[in-house]
């Protein structure tokens, strides 16, 4: 039916229910995002923070596997085979270079695996060795890490909730360790309690591991947990004051509703990030300890101690100093770089 | 300086004086903690001369008594007992001998550290975004990523083993020159990040704005407005730098064989001279403190908006 414009009836047909397909047409089908689920996609679209993550990652991986199916060993010494005299063509090999033994069955059609960085004095690989150094470096790093977390998750928290007295006490405490310079307490420590250490570890699977290695842990666990839980409790305290705590309690939530569900989601970026950062500080300080000789016990070797025992023979062999700098650096540099891209992907709050 | 500011100094003093009591205290009992005790290692010597040795250096009291020896000895005499390792010396003097060069190394260091990387700051910050203030900040997060031992040891090979500019020894002549550059590099790259980011901050501003409205030249605002405020951050910066130094010292003094402080500590835990290791933590970690102290002072003074805790 035709229809004059300047009719005021209305247009029934416009005030039709809905089908069920108009319906569906009209609704957002989006999924509801998350808070982690917006930082990924924050962090992910800074091209430097994924660039390090990437590179962290192939490290880590190559320190996992690699050793599984290397035919060396980190502390194999391939110029001795046991009965016979050390052949000395093993030691300070050249980048691709083999031994007299392997040079004569290459010739008889053998494939033998290169010695990719060639090998050090005593006749060991060092690509192995690097990849080695690697290992302890990042575990040193993730572990003195955990312990840091731990220990001040666990004192920052209860300073933070149970407040008066014990806050003040520990505070104090914190003040004063905070107050020590922490590198030269580092390096005593490190180098008084190896000994002690050593005889209490002896004969115990810890024994593996190394007595400086443990004495580090040890220091880091006394040291370190400070600005951890000053952290804490400072997220503790802010937090507990907010108004939406406050509601949260007013409209009759209980104690651990308020931890659970306010308290520990808006802590946890922050918590996270700091111990992300942790981690590039630890493996600075072991590998700055094992290049003054209070690191790694030998054959272990870490990349500070490679660094420090590529010294001697620098100017004949420099690319044996030059390739755990690199590594060490690599992995300090992109391990920061992906915190700071964590900060600004999970921290909200931070506006710069 | 009104009362409050005098309160949280002396406040200051007396956590400082705290902190080196306990640092004398931590450094004592774990000496002596080692087992064995100072001789260990040594070639087997006779009880008699075992005993002899051990009334000599003190070492058949209680240990609470030696400690209270110790203490009374280091706040009275500046007296940190004798070195087992080099006869004859006493630690102080051994500590102050390579206090003359540690010293020289250390402050020119952070001299060059601070002009440098005050005006790569201001530039990168003035130039924001710009190729030059991009071109810094990567050489600068590169040079904070890198530990002075892996920078030292890179500088040692390039500068003097393949282009022969500075002798690799630190006793020669011009061998300071490298250990200086290793020592003030991470500083300079710190202080330069530093510059920049207050920099970047004072000039957003409102009276940076309202000078600018006023007709104050350019060049003006820069040098009159600008960089005093933001180097109030880079004040901060100074207790750490200076425990940066210290212990990137040891280091350096290692690498370049530089007769030092850092040199005489590390050799001392190696060879394990306990008096030596004691004296030189203590006087190190003690500089490190006062300097702390100086420049949390210096911060609160310069700055009156800032509170006091």
């Amino acid at each position: 039916m035709k229809k004059n414009p300047f009719n005021m009836h209305v247009n029934l047909d416009a005030f039709i229910p809905a089908t069920a397909e108009d319906k569906e047409y009209i609704v957002q089908m989006r999924e509801s995002s998350t808070f982690f689920r917006d930082g990924v996609k924050r962090l992910l679209k800074n091209k430097v923070a994924t660039v390090s993550l990437i590179v962290v990652v192939l490290i880590t991986l190559s320190a996992i596997f690699v050793p599984m199916f290397w035919p060396y060993a980190y502390d194999q010494q391939l110029g001795i085979t046991p009965g016979k005299p050390v052949d000395p063509s093993y030691a300070n090999l050249s980048p691709f270079e083999f031994g007299s033994t392997e040079e004569a069955r290459i010739e008889a059609g053998e494939k033998i695996f290169p010695h990719i960085f060639g090998t050090d004095s005593a006749g060991r690989d060092y690509f192995i060795r690097v990849i080695y150094g690697a290992r302890i470096s990042l575990t040193v790093g993730f572990f003195a890490s955990i312990i840091v977390l731990i220990i001040g998750l666990l004192i920052g928290s209860i300073s933070g909730y149970v407040g008066g007295k014990v806050d003040m006490f520990i505070m104090r405490i914190v003040d004063i360790i905070y107050s020590l310079p922490d590198m030269l307490m580092v390096i005593l420590l490190a180098a008084m309690l190896g000994d002690p250490i050593e005889k209490l570890v002896a004969g115990t699977t810890l024994e593996k591991i190394g007595s400086n290695i443990i004495s580090l842990f040890v220091v880091f666990a006394l040291l370190y947990w400070v600005s951890m839980s000053r952290l804490i409790r400072g997220q503790i305290l802010s937090l507990r004051e907010q108004e939406y705590v406050l509601a949260s309690k007013a409209t009759g939530a209980k104690g651990s509703w308020v931890i659970r569900k306010h308290l520990i989601p808006n802590c946890i970026s922050v918590v996270i990030i700091s111990t992300a950062l942790q981690i590039p500080s630890a493996i600075f300080t072991e590998s700055y300890l094992s290049f003054l000789g209070l690191g790694v016990n030998a054959p272990m070797p870490s990349l500070g101690s490679l660094a420090s025992d590529a010294l001697n023979g620098m100017s004949s062999y420099p690319y044996r100093l030059v390739i755990p700098a690199i590594v060490i650096s690599l992995i300090v540099l992109s391990l920061n770089l992906f915190g700071d891209g964590l900060r600004d992907a999970f921290d909200p709050k931070l506006n710069n | 300086m009104n009362t409050k500011t005098l309160l949280y100094i002396g406040k200051r003093i007396l956590l400082m004086i705290l902190t080196v009591w306990i640092v004398i205290t931590v450094t004592f009992f774990v000496t002596r903690a080692v087992p064995g005790g100072p001789f260990m290692g040594e070639k087997a010597i006779s009880p008699a001369a075992q005993a002899a040795l051990e009334a000599k250096y003190g070492l058949d009291k209680p240990v609470f008594e030696q400690y209270i020896t110790y203490l009374t000895d280091i706040v009275t005499k500046f007296d940190f007992g004798p070195s087992l390792k080099q006869r004859g010396r006493m630690v102080i003097d051994i500590i102050m001998d390579g206090m003359e060069t540690s010293a020289v190394l250390g402050v020119t260091a952070a001299f060059i550290a601070l002009g440098i990387g005050v005006v790569l700051g201001a530039v990168a910050a003035l130039r924001r975004n710009k190729l030059i203030d991009r071109i810094i900040m990567v050489i600068t997060t590169a040079f904070v990523s890198m530990p002075s031992f892996i920078m030292g040891s890179l500088l040692l090979l390039t500068f003097s083993l393949w282009l022969g500019w500075f002798p690799a020894n630190g006793n020669a002549e011009g061998g300071l020159v490298l250990p200086i550059v290793t020592l003030a590099l991470y500083p300079t790259a710190y202080i330069t990040r530093l510059t920049r980011s207050s920099m970047l901050d004072v000039l957003g501003q409102d009276y940076i704005r309202t000078a600018r409205a006023k007709g104050v030249s350019g060049t003006k605002i820069i040098f009159g407005h600008a960089l005093k405020n933001s180097l109030i951050p880079v004040i901060t910066y100074f207790g750490p730098m200076l425990a940066y130094i210290v212990t990137g010292s040891l280091v350096v003094e290692k690498i370049f064989a530089v007769p030092g402080v850092g040199r005489d500590f590390v050799n001392s835990i190696t060879s394990r001279d306990y008096p030596l290791i004691m004296g030189t933590t203590i006087v190190l970690a003690a500089l490190i403190v006062i300097m702390n102290l100086v420049g949390d002072i210096l911060y609160k003074v310069v700055d009156p908006r800032i509170n006091l805790e």
